[in-house]
């Protein structure tokens, strides 16, 4: 397990590459994007870049807004 | 004779484009959407859900395949959370053209100027295609247009306040000065505020409030539809002088 800070919120999850997290979580891929430490993951390379402890990502998608 | 306008290159037929915030839900935003005839939506980046993943999704409802979706970055309110969230909305959809909004203070949600030129400046160089958010100041236009804007955005009023064009002589010395489009963003409040913008010459208008809080919210979409059209064509015909005393419309000759 490695202990990350997800959306803001300290968790422990297991270790592996980010697009086992997204998995994880139940999120399509195809519909989120990552920022790991302020700096965008492309989707490509998800799969490819493990977490390691003490990591800030960002797991966002597209919500309903105006202005 | 179909009558088009072009930002960065894409065309579009609707000179109107919606928010999809503050809907009952996702059903109601996608037949106020569909009601509007709007070909463009501005959307919201934001976290996901993490503990919720049967949460619906914007997408399921209105699909980016046939509705382009213009990411914004409403609720920031520095140059770098705007770009950093744009930098995402980019890798989550792959989209360039962007609605870039610095916001200045929460109570007006006036734009802060400072911000919006330097983040403009930052995402042109970065390959987006900024849209932007701005005071209805021709001067500030012409600067962010010298910056990479791709399309002047002024408010008319206040955001979600409903006011209508505060200053119709600002708005119009906007579009005369732009070579990019101008689009009234913000502050429309009913169908005829919508047709005063197009009317002044600008080659859109963007709301959300206006017809998310309507009763009838798809009533409005098609309300604003028809405001659009009419204040488009309203402005391409030219209208009449306007002057201080009656003219009959009846021929003064041949009266009994």
């Amino acid at each position: 397990m490695v202990s990350i800070i997800l959306n803001g919120d300290e968790r422990q999850v297991r270790s592996g590459s980010i697009a086992d997290l997204v998995a994880s979580l139940g999120l399509d891929v195809k519909k989120v994007a990552v920022e790991r430490n302020r700096e965008i993951v492309p989707r490509s390379t998800l799969a490819d870049v493990a977490l390691a402890e003490g990591d800030a990502l960002e797991i966002v998608h597209f919500v309903g807004g105006g202005c | 004779m179909t009558d088009q306008w072009s930002v960065a290159g894409r065309s579009f037929t609707s000179r109107l484009i919606v928010g999809t915030g503050k809907y009952k839900d996702f059903e109601q935003n996608a037949a106020a959407v569909a009601a509007s005839g709007a070909q463009i939506v501005t959307v919201a980046v934001r976290r996901v859900n993490v503990s919720d993943r049967t949460a619906p999704m914007l997408t399921d409802y209105i699909d980016p395949k046939k509705i382009t979706y213009l990411p914004n970055t409403a609720g920031c309110f520095n140059a770098d959370d705007a770009i950093r969230t744009l930098r995402l909305a980019r890798e989550a959809g792959g989209w360039d053209l962007v609605k870039l909004e610095v916001l200045g203070e929460a109570k007006t949600l006036y734009p802060n100027m400072r911000e919006t030129l330097e983040a403009t400046e930052v995402l042109a160089k970065e390959g987006f295609l900024p849209m932007v958010y701005c005071v209805d100041d021709p001067i500030a236009a012409k600067q962010l247009e010298d910056a990479g804007a791709v399309a002047i955005m002024p408010l008319g009023a206040p955001i979600g306040s409903g006011l209508g064009i505060q200053n119709r002589v600002t708005i119009r010395l906007i579009v005369e000065g732009a070579s990019v489009p101008v689009l009234v963003d913000a502050g429309v409040g009913t169908a005829s505020d919508a047709a005063v913008a197009m009317e002044l010459g600008c080659d859109g208008v963007l709301m959300n409030t206006a017809i998310a809080e309507a009763k009838d919210p798809v009533r409005m979409a098609r309300a604003m539809k028809l405001a659009v059209e009419a204040g488009r064509d309203a402005y391409l015909s030219g209208r009449m002088g306007q002057r201080r005393y009656a003219d009959p419309s009846s021929p003064l000759a041949g009266l009994i």
